[in-house]
């Protein structure tokens, strides 16, 4: 350590030195901010092209990705640039709630969104012709590829030793409407409230994974856990389009998907284009392509590759429960999964 | 980490035996062959089987460019942010003397025995919305959560410790003779600094930064927590967040970005190797 | 690495080959302007980074009062992650003080070709994503396995995934100490007739414990707060499930309170173990 130049020079080195880091510093954490302040500046502006920025339940991803794309190649959507963050319905909701920015919001059931009224959402984002449904599908049964375990129906989910997956109703609206299923089917084929419990209760002996969302449960389902997993039937056919080695049924007793869509109060124009983009049949048949039901009717689905019958990939369900029938989400919500009165909630802290 | 052996030592029996030293030698390669490199190659061959292509378009979708970016601009400003805390806090822990000295290093050790997922709950509880100071910076328009500052202090707080770590045992087994040297002779604080402690601390200092480096870049957990997963314009997804992605999806791509990641570690830890080696050496 | 987890860098159990410079250490200067300033200027840093976040989670957990915390707290799922979490980590952190030590004796007393690189391949768990070691470690011991080996929402393969994870840290903090060591004692008792086996267990292993508790201490800390690498292999199966997602699943229901009790928990149960290994290290210290 022996000393070294002259100080002046020494001493210039070591400020140019300090100098750079702290420059560095500075300019890696301005960049950041400044992409960030760019992308703020350019949601609210209406300019031409514009920024989308999607939050949204995890089973749309490949069709919201395939949305966007498609609707760049629109003229309305022409240089409009996407964000896009996917996750369980019920956190993504929360965490829009807890300032997520967004300007697209995508969720699986109705709470999920209605919860952002009027702070994010403003009111009469239903009162369009589709009541503010963006998708819809229904609920079907997956099982492995060969039915091993000769899955039929509801009932066959609680006999000795199957294993059922589906998601935690604490964070995905997916679960919600799974149980939703599971309890009506009972009511729809003439039981009682007390027997549509007792199933409930046994269905929930069976379930050995709770995953977060939706996504996540079929994952987990293709990785190798449990032997039925309740989910989407557009889960169960994107599911089969990546490649994996899994059937599905569609119950004799099912349940009515319907996802709701929205875009926030400082939304763009863009995303009011991207939103009517959407529930257009442009949009439909996007929707359809990966398994969802077209919201109006009057369009053709076309061939779904990864549908049990491509052909006819979205067969009539015997008895069709919606949730407009058990008298609409804000009911159902606090009579199902009310936090402590919840008839859901209690079954599934009995069973612990 | 600690530091490589001295080249040429002599092979040394210490009373095992020839059988034994075989033995041991024999288990440890086993043990280290089944549990790391078995499953690394199992990896590259998953990664690389799918052919070239699939492996270009699973690094150069503008997903994956604008993770590596995002990923290497967050590392290195947590890694600069902590190599500023861990030398500072090092020279204070060694050379001076104060109330709450023993506190003060307690606390920075802490984060070691912190969970990322607790890491990241934490800074959500002080920055996030209805956080103690959530409210100040959200009222000046500064995002943390779900932005790129609480990524960084995220991944600063799970990596604090190592260059600490690293640099104390060299500060205390130094000794202060030549800064009481440079003192004695009239040279300030700032300047002792720079001209005498800063080289002496200098190798332990890059192996302790170069570590830091590699911990921040494969940083999952706790910016799991604060990142808001968003992909496209303004994404917050680092390459770890894309990797879960791409496996909660079921999209391809996981193991050739794992296998970027794997070489990017390896690379680093041969860096440091080197590191050391020259130290050893010099 | 020679310093332990909890106790100051400064006040701890400094190596056998402590050269004389720290003696001079233990006092140390009275604080000046410059680095009384720095001082203030770490604080305040440390302070919004370590100390007010992990107050905020105390504080969210103490939310709904104590009979909420010890709701949280004794839910059957929070005491099975618990359970599950803590005897993982003490079985890990068991097997790496014997294949550690054994490692850092290979690195140390042994020599062949190719040495070096079984450093650094030691040293690639530490350094590697938590998300990329759980994918490594799916990829071994899923469902296709190629070994044959399906570990898949087992509690195997969680310590598999653990084992994997903590592998440096006791042979990296061993490493050092045994290199440092006095060979004159041992050679001594050899000449004197004891066996390899005496020779270890009564000269070479006692000045090795505060090493070993060292980096059992960090593999504990780090095995008890795991997630990326044990998330995959878990199968999202209820009975392999760590704290550290148990408390990822309550944040991510919002569930900020019951999150913040789990988190508590974790902390606490750590540091409780850590003071553990502080305490032997210190013991065995002194009677070395």
């Amino acid at each position: 350590m022996t000393a070294k130049s002259t100080h002046p020079r020494a001493a210039a080195r070591r400020w140019a030195a300090v100098a750079c880091l702290t420059a560095t510093a500075l300019t890696v954490a301005g960049c950041s901010s400044q992409a960030d302040a760019d992308d703020a500046a350019a949601s609210g502006a209406p300019a031409a092209g514009g920024k989308v920025s999607i939050v949204a339940f995890s089973v749309p991803k490949p069709a919201y990705d395939d949305l966007e794309t498609a609707f760049q190649g629109t003229d309305e959507g022409k240089g409009v640039e996407f964000s896009a963050s996917y996750g369980p319905s019920g956190s993504q909701s929360k965490a829009v709630a807890a300032g997520q920015p967004a300007d697209y919001v995508g969720f699986s059931v109705g709470p999920d969104l209605t919860r952002l009224v009027p702070d994010q959402v403003a009111e009469g984002w239903d009162s369009d012709a589709h009541e503010g449904i963006v998708s819809s599908s229904v609920v079907v049964l997956v099982v492995r590829k060969g039915n091993p375990k000769n899955i039929t129906g509801w009932d066959d989910l609680v006999k000795d030793g199957v294993e059922i997956v589906t998601p935690d109703p604490a964070t995905s609206g997916s679960a919600k409407w799974n149980i939703l299923a599971a309890y009506q089917h009972v009511i729809a084929t003439g039981g009682t409230p007390e027997q549509a419990s007792d199933y409930l209760t046994q269905f929930f002996q069976h379930i050995v994974s709770k995953p977060d969302s939706g996504a996540d449960a079929t994952t987990t389902f293709t990785q190798g856990t449990g032997d039925v997993l309740v989910s989407y039937e557009n889960e169960a056919i994107a599911a089969r389009q990546k490649g994996a080695d899994v059937d599905y049924i569609v119950p004799d007793e099912s349940f009515l998907i319907e996802n709701p869509g929205a875009v926030t109060v400082e939304s763009s124009d863009a995303a009011k284009k991207f939103l009517e983009f959407v529930t257009s049949a442009d949009g439909q048949k996007i929707f359809a392509s990966h398994g969802f039901r077209p919201v109006a009717d009057v369009v053709e689905p076309g061939t779904v590759e990864g549908a049990t019958d491509p052909e006819k990939p979205f067969p009539a369900v015997k008895t069709l429960t919606t949730i407009e029938d058990l008298g609409g989400w804000e009911k159902v919500d606090k009579e199902y999964f009310d936090k402590t009165d919840g008839l859901v909630t209690k079954i599934e802290a009995s069973v612990g | 980490m600690a530091d490589t052996l001295a080249p040429g030592r002599p092979t040394p029996v210490a009373g095992r035996g020839r059988g034994g030293r075989i033995a041991l030698r024999t288990v440890g390669l086993a043990y280290v062959a089944i549990l790391v490199l078995v499953p690394l190659g199992i990896i590259t061959w998953r990664a690389l089987s799918p052919g070239l292509p699939a492996f270009w378009a699973a690094i150069s979708s503008q997903q994956a460019i604008t993770a590596f970016r995002l990923t290497a601009e967050v590392a290195f400003a947590s890694v600069l942010l902590g190599t500023a805390f861990g030398v500072a806090l090092g020279i204070l822990l060694t050379r001076y003397h104060f109330v709450g000295r023993r506190l003060l290093g307690v606390l920075a050790d802490l984060p070691m025995a912190v969970s990322p997922i607790v890491a990241g709950l934490a800074l959500v509880l002080v920055y996030g919305h209805n956080g103690w100071l959530g409210g100040p910076f959200e009222a000046a328009g500064v995002d943390i959560i779900y932005a790129v500052p609480g990524m960084i202090l995220a991944t600063t707080f799970v990596s604090l410790p190592l260059v600490l770590r690293e640099v104390v045992p060299v500060l205390q087994e130094v000794g202060t003779d030549q800064e009481q040297a440079a003192r004695v002779l009239g040279a300030g604080g700032w300047h002792t600094f720079w001209r005498i402690t800063v080289p002496t601390i200098k190798p332990a200092l890059t192996y302790g930064v170069v570590l830091a480096l590699a911990r921040c870049v494969g940083e999952f957990g706790a910016v799991a927590v604060v990142s808001g997963n968003v992909s496209g314009v303004g994404q917050t997804q680092t390459t770890t967040l894309v990797i879960a992605e791409r496996v909660q999806q079921m999209e391809p791509g996981a193991y050739q970005l794992a296998f970027v990641l794997i070489v990017t570690t390896v690379a680093a830890l041969l860096v440091a190797a080197h590191i050391r080696r020259k130290d050893e050496l010099s | 690495m020679t310093t332990t987890l909890v106790e100051t860098p400064v006040g701890a159990t400094a190596p056998a080959a402590a050269p004389t410079g720290a003696r001079a250490q233990r006092t140390g200067a009275p604080l000046g302007r410059a680095s009384g300033l720095t001082l203030g200027v770490v604080m305040l840093g440390l302070s919004l980074l370590v100390l007010l976040p992990l107050a905020a989670v105390g504080a969210e957990a103490a939310t709904n009062g104590w009979s909420g915390f010890w709701a949280s707290v004794t839910a059957p799922a929070a005491v099975d992650a618990l359970v599950l979490t803590v005897t993982s980590s003490l079985v890990v952190t068991a097997v790496n003080v014997v294949m550690g030590t054994l490692l850092a004796w290979v690195l140390v007393r042994d020599d062949f070709p190719g040495k070096r690189w079984l450093e650094l391949v030691i040293d690639v768990p530490f350094a590697l994503p938590t998300i990329v070691a759980g994918l490594v470690i799916l990829s071994v011991y899923g469902r296709n396995s190629p070994v044959g080996i399906d570990l898949f929402g087992t509690r195997w393969g969680i310590m598999v995934a653990l084992l994997f994870v903590t592998l440096p840290f006791i042979a990296r903090t061993v490493q050092p100490t045994l290199m440092a060591f006095d060979r004159d004692t041992e050679h001594a008792a050899a000449t004197l007739g004891a066996r390899p086996r005496t020779v270890f267990r009564r000269i070479v292993l006692p000045p090795l414990v505060p090493a070993i508790a060292a980096g059992a201490a960090l593999a504990f800390a780090r095995a008890m707060g795991e997630y990326g690498s044990v998330l995959l292999i878990s199968g999202g199966l209820d009975k392999t499930q760590v704290s550290s997602m148990y408390a990822f699943s309550l944040y991510e229901s919002y569930d900020f309170p019951g999150a913040a009790a789990t988190a508590t928990v974790l902390l606490v149960v750590s540091l409780v173990v850590l003071v553990g290994f502080e305490i032997v290290s210190h013991r065995a210290g002194r009677r070395g």
